[in-house]
């Protein structure tokens, strides 16, 4: 519902580190997403191309980079990797857990191409 | 031509998260305590905003920001007839309010005169909760009617909480709702979640909720 706003987020940090290592176009956009983040991937992509059209990172490829959910049961202090929201600790079955990780969603890199530098 | 890879790890709210900073230390400078109102729409966040101001007008000083996603007073009309500060940000349609829009809504607020400052967030149990705003607090209204399975839907929004009201208690008896079950996904989801039932309609439960809130105010104006 919100990706809108996200993507706009992404282009304005994308342009601004591009802008920081002069570059003239923007390829590709790398980004971490984990699976407990709201964001669905499917509506950035469609944002991006109406975000980005007027910008050196049109046309730049979005590549999201999945990660899974890890979770710490704070019972019997395992670790597991969850496929659904609200799953129990596989081992001891407990209720009470802690996020590890799962929670990414930063830009990762970008990859940029820039005019050859002049030989003086 | 040639393509580099230039490394940025830097996270995509991280302009929201700065300004959500900027608020959050401005409120604690000028010793204001500050929540985060979330919920459905209809859950009776502004009835429990208003039955909240009633209890504790005689104490303390408390400014509304009503995020709204249409050009509407309705609610801080209702703030303001209570004879509170309260203004309205319209978020042009937006699912949520954001940092920014919280900081303008400071601006207008005299906050040297307050408290407490509660920003009712635009009625929606996802986006709200992926912004931070830079209150001190995040609260949800959820409501019987609603049904108990919410926290097993939008497991997000009850993460990342500090205060559970359930409101509409007076309804229990005539809807499906099993309190055991809700309170087992909040269990899960947020082990030990400071959580208060309460009723606006016949003001059952909202003793204990002033109680602890009165209690969060006095401290954080002698620690801050």
């Amino acid at each position: 519902m919100h990706e809108l706003s996200v993507t706009e987020s992404l282009l304005k940090l994308a342009l601004s580190h591009a802008s920081q290592a002069k570059a003239t176009k923007v390829t590709a956009i790398n980004i971490v997403i984990g699976r407990l983040a709201s964001i669905v991937d499917d509506s950035v992509q469609f944002y991006w191309d109406f975000v980005s059209e007027d910008s050196i990172c049109a046309g730049a490829k979005l590549n999201f980079e999945r990660r899974p959910a890890v979770l710490h049961c704070t019972d019997c202090s395992t670790d597991f990797t969850i496929e659904q929201d609200m799953t129990p600790c596989p081992k001891c079955g407990g209720m009470h857990t802690a996020i590890i990780s799962g929670e990414e969603f930063y830009l990762d890199s970008i990859e940029i191409e820039k005019e050859a530098e002049k030989i003086s | 031509m040639s393509a580099i890879r230039v490394p940025v790890v830097e996270k995509i709210f991280s302009t929201n998260d700065r300004i959500a900073n900027q608020n959050r230390q401005t409120l604690t400078d000028k010793k204001v305590l500050a929540i985060n109102l979330m919920a459905s729409p209809g859950a009776g966040k502004t009835s429990f905003i208003l039955s909240t101001i009633n209890r504790l007008q005689d104490q303390f000083r408390i400014g509304v920001i009503e995020g709204d996603t249409a050009p509407v007073t309705i609610d801080s009309d209702k703030i303001i007839s209570a004879g509170m500060p309260a203004v309205q940000i319209n978020t042009g349609g937006d699912c949520h309010l954001d940092a920014s829009m919280m900081s303008d809504g400071l601006d207008s607020l005299p906050l040297k005169d307050l408290d407490l400052v509660i920003v009712e967030n635009v009625g929606n149990l996802i986006c709200p909760a992926a912004w931070d705003l830079g209150t001190h607090f995040n609260l949800l209204v959820a409501s019987v009617p609603e049904g108990d399975d919410k926290p097993y839907k939008y497991p997000n929004i009850y993460r990342g909480l500090e205060i559970l009201i359930i409101n509409k208690t007076d309804l229990q008896p005539y809807v499906e709702f099993k309190m055991d079950y809700f309170r087992q996904g909040v269990e899960m989801l947020n082990p030990g979640l400071v959580t208060f039932p309460v009723s606006c309609r016949t003001g059952e439960g909202m003793d204990a909720w002033i109680e602890w809130l009165s209690k969060k105010i006095i401290d954080f104006k002698k620690r801050s």
